[in-house]
């Protein structure tokens, strides 16, 4: 590729994920609603889309305000971290068999140093806050994230065993024939879980928690700092969405009939669907309860898991 | 495990089921007969105002927002002079309607009173006032009344007997 189109990559993708990004203010408030039997918003412009154009200039025009017990510097960096980390990670994301930013040959690697780097925005946050509820959630967010960050990375080996790469676009490609989330069921599943204690998302929300810690780590934050952890969440949520494409549903694969482009968003739209499904069905679990079913559950079965795909790799290598 | 799937697919079916939101403006919520909404001061069936001054309503608002001066005509009928209701205060709890004790206040099934300035939200009686005898149609307070204050005569009341002449002594 050209640099001028590498550039206009980088810039579409940008502008797409940025939007989405904003969009699905709307949306999870709709299906959100619309699961619980309710319309949401439908007043503001066709559909109630304008929500999100009214919910951005509310934020906007809040009062950028910063505790006088904060820590300021820190303060003011944390929201930047959780959405920078997350847009930097869809670098990697192979999103058509020629439009992905860097083609990375560790991309898989890339993108779990990414999620981990994120952990700092939500202990940092905490942190500055000076505020025992926020520091509380910061806490459950480092511990939380540290048991998921584990099984995540081992989930996924079972499928770079399988395509003997850590690329994507060379994941996607060895799903050809047969997408990983047939033979790889449990990992496809962990990792899911995994991923949706990543972006601390309902039901694993442990670090805000609402009813408990009155928001947890943001409990300080509002207007646009508090709009950045907010795009963070729901970037976070693309990015999931669109890893689990990815690795176990063939990624842009699909019957010719429409571009692989337009299968790939379908695909990842319905995993945003499955996890506003998640939040509007599952009840959450307590702090200790997550943990242990982190390190006691979930771990031994992604390892037995690792060493039965590990065996019949071998076995099936050697015959 | 499954137990979890079933929930998701059975929140999922709710997509399809009727929703429960009130579309407002366009779509208008059924109120029932004894919705507790606006306040009113009602008529008797001669045309007469009910309201005989007594203060009770005043007395049992929880929030203070009845105020009312008690007059009387030359009958000695006695009516209030004004009758103001502060609806920026009111709760509608609908006390005044209980403590009423001639039907005269009562609540009826309207909620839509928004105004712009919070002043238009004090209701003088010739706001309240409504040409009508609301929920007890056939009441006249002063036909039940002992008293003869220009509606009747005295004794001429329902289940009244006339005055005893007690100069008298004949059976």
């Amino acid at each position: 590729m050209s640099t001028a189109q590498h550039i206009w990559t980088v810039i579409g993708v940008l502008f797409v994920l940025l939007n989405i990004a904003a969009g699905l203010i709307w949306v999870e408030r709709r299906l959100l609603a619309l699961w619980q039997d309710r319309l949401g918003p439908n007043r503001a412009g066709p559909l109630g889309l304008l929500i999100v154009l009214a919910d951005t200039l509310k934020l906007f025009f809040k009062e950028d305000w910063i505790p006088p017990f904060a820590s300021k510097a820190i303060f003011v960096v944390a929201p930047a971290i959780v959405a920078g980390t997350v847009l930097i990670s869809f670098v990697i994301i192979p999103f058509a068999p020629n439009i992905v930013v860097a083609d990375l040959n560790i991309g898989l690697l890339f993108f779990l140093a990414m999620s981990s780097i994120g952990v700092y925005s939500i202990v940092l946050g905490g942190w500055a806050s000076n505020n025992k509820y926020s520091l509380l959630g910061a806490l459950r967010g480092a511990s939380q994230m540290i048991a998921y960050e584990v099984f995540m990375g081992l989930s996924l080996m079972g499928v770079v065993m399988l395509s003997g790469s850590f690329n994507l676009g060379a994941i996607v490609e060895a799903q050809r024939d047969l997408w990983f989330v047939v033979t790889q069921p449990v990992g496809f599943l962990v990792f899911f879980i995994a991923g949706v204690a990543e972006t601390h998302r309902l039901p694993f929300d442990i670090p805000e928690a609402e009813s408990e810690l009155i928001a947890g780590f943001h409990a300080e934050y509002s207007g646009m700092k508090f709009g950045m952890f907010f795009i963070g969440e729901y970037l976070g949520i693309t990015l999931i969405s669109a890893m689990t494409v990815t690795l176990f549903f063939g990624g842009w694969l699909g019957p010719s009939f429409l571009p692989p482009l337009v299968w790939f968003i379908l695909k990842t739209f319905f995993f945003i669907g499955v996890f506003i499904l998640l939040r509007a069905s599952l009840p959450r679990p307590r702090y200790d309860q997550l943990i242990e079913y982190g390190w006691k559950v979930l771990l031994p079965l992604v390892l037995a898991n690792l060493m039965i795909t590990g065996a019949v790799a071998l076995y099936l290598k050697d015959s | 495990m499954f137990s979890h799937f079933r929930t998701m697919w059975l929140v999922f079916l709710h997509l399809f089921r009727k929703k429960v939101t009130i579309q407002y403006p366009e779509e208008k919520v059924q109120l029932h007969p004894r919705y507790k909404g606006r306040i009113v001061l009602t008529k008797d069936p001669d045309g007469g105002e009910r309201c005989v001054g007594c203060y009770l309503c005043s007395a049992a608002c929880p929030v203070d927002c009845i105020a009312l001066q008690a007059t009387q005509d030359e009958n000695g009928r006695r009516y209030p002079e004004f009758f103001r209701i502060n609806f920026s205060r009111c709760i509608f709890c609908g006390f005044c309607e209980d403590a009423c004790p001639t039907y005269a206040i009562q609540l009826i099934p309207d909620f839509e009173m928004g105004e712009y300035k919070r002043q238009d939200l004090v209701f003088e009686k010739e706001d309240l006032l409504i040409n009508s005898q609301g929920k007890y149609p056939g009441y006249n307070f002063y036909k039940v009344a002992g008293m003869d204050a220009g509606v009747k005569q005295k004794g001429h009341g329902a289940n009244e007997e006339l005055p005893v002449d007690v100069h008298s002594l004949l059976p």
